[in-house]
């Protein structure tokens, strides 16, 4: 195994080399390559990478253009997993038969978006997870579909007006609630899985290196704020993730050996839900009369989470 | 480089970020790699931008909130110190002027046609809490 980069302090982070490049074309102000940076900058080690199709994947690899300074495959919508797992298996074959050219062992991680991952490629991640490979999987969770125009996924939480559940006069948006795959993946028996925000950054490199030390599949869920679906302005991007984080709405937690539960950040002050809600234009119709009862039964479903993930944290389970 | 129609492209292509070997990526900066025509690094999205970042070096304390929070890879951070923006790749976001802590900011926005002098020159003062 090779050494684990050390990163103390963001001046000591801010020597690293960026292995990503600019002029891909996401959103001023996306979150994703936020989270892309801070997944690659926490190692020097090569990487093996895929991504899933999703925003992501049409703004890095718009033809002639590359914006990966890594190996990068991608296949199609569902099986960005798989294809970092084949990898996987391939190198260890190789590497028993004594036949690699290099004596180098890779990082490998596949990207995928909410839909990529717990709608349309859930099966294959499910398949990658039950095999056991030792890889890397990140969800870069903007609770929509945001590259086709921002149709609700299964990521979507209530009262969110999406293109396909559209607030208005009858509906206040999606219906559903969001889904907990934090605990689907833990039940796969998977060595770690986190939840992270590219806005803690130290919070989520910690978690990342992690999860590269850990043998076996690791799922990392990192929330990233989507300017264009979440409708608010670009330079808000971080301001949002805070709010996100510090109302709890977004706990930061971890789940080691699909049995041990650490809550990972604990806001100073916590901010009600009502303000992260306030500051996006998908929750908008959430103020009006006739819909003001469910920011009071977001708060509820927001502490009611808490208070389970702090009890399961002081039970060790 | 060569352009290709939609129906001369080859299904399964594969695109190289750089020119010959490239070892240790990960430890090399963007100065001195080598990069190929078909990186995005060689191309521009400046045109993207309405407001751009100028920095002021005089305020910066090298916290390097805008290198980690950049979405684009546009802050330039070298031995720990902030030097500047890529004007290339900037998409004029503004995040790092929203996570800039100083007081005044040493990055600002402006309009894309602003003089980067003048502006420095009437740069604002620092701002006292009023109690």
């Amino acid at each position: 195994m090779s050494e684990i980069k050390k990163i103390k302090n963001l001046k000591e982070f801010s020597t690293s080399a960026d292995r990503f490049e600019g002029a891909n074309l996401l959103c001023p102000g996306c979150a994703h390559s936020i989270i892309v940076r801070e997944v690659l900058n926490a190692t020097n080690d090569d990487m093996i990478l895929s991504a899933a199709t999703g925003c992501l994947e049409v703004c890095t690899a718009v033809y002639p253009y590359t914006s990966w300074d890594a190996s990068w495959i991608h296949i199609g919508f569902e099986n960005g997993s798989t294809a970092v797992a084949g990898a996987e298996a391939m190198h260890k074959a190789l590497k028993n038969k004594g036949r690699l050219k290099q004596d180098r062992d890779p990082k490998f991680v596949s990207f995928a978006g909410d839909g990529a991952s717990y709608d349309i490629g859930f099966q294959w991640i499910s398949g990658c997870f039950e095999r056991g490979h030792d890889m890397m999987h990140v969800v870069l969770d903007n609770e929509v579909y945001a590259n086709t125009g921002g149709q609700r996924s299964s990521s979507t939480p209530i009262g969110s007006s999406a293109t396909t559940s559209p607030a208005g006069r009858i509906s206040y948006g999606e219906k559903q609630n969001k889904k907990d795959m934090l605990a689907i993946m833990a039940a796969h028996g998977s060595p770690y899985v986190a939840q992270v925000a590219p806005n803690k950054w130290k919070n989520m490199i910690k978690a990342i290196q992690h999860g590269f030390e850990v043998e076996g599949p690791v799922f990392i869920n990192a929330m990233s704020a989507c300017t264009t679906e979440w409708k608010f302005a670009p330079e808000d991007t971080i301001a949002i993730s805070d709010l996100a984080t510090d109302s709890l709405v977004f706990p930061l937690y971890e789940i080691i050996n699909g049995e041990k539960l650490n809550i990972t950040y604990r806001p100073k002050n916590v901010v009600p839900v009502e303000e992260y809600l306030a500051a996006q234009g998908r929750f908008k119709h959430l103020f009006k009369d006739q819909y003001k009862y469910l920011i009071k039964e977001w708060q509820e479903r927001v502490d009611q989470k808490w208070d389970y993930l702090q009890r399961r944290e002081e039970a060790s389970v | 480089m060569e352009n290709n129609g939609w129906n001369e492209f080859e299904i399964g292509a594969m695109l190289r970020s750089f020119d010959g070997a490239a070892t240790n990526i990960a430890t090399t900066h963007t100065e001195d790699r080598n990069y190929s025509n078909s990186n995005s690094f060689t191309a521009s999205v400046a045109d993207w931008r309405i407001e751009k970042p100028l920095f002021n070096k005089d305020y910066c304390i090298d916290c390097q909130f805008c290198w980690i929070y950049c979405p684009d890879m546009s802050i330039i951070s070298r031995d720990k110190k902030m030097i500047g923006v890529d004007m290339d790749h900037c998409k004029g976001c503004g995040i790092c002027v929203e996570v800039c802590p100083t007081n005044p900011k040493s990055l600002l926005m402006y309009a894309e046609q602003q003089d980067e002098d003048v502006a420095l020159a009437e740069w604002p003062e620092k701002e006292t809490k009023e109690k």
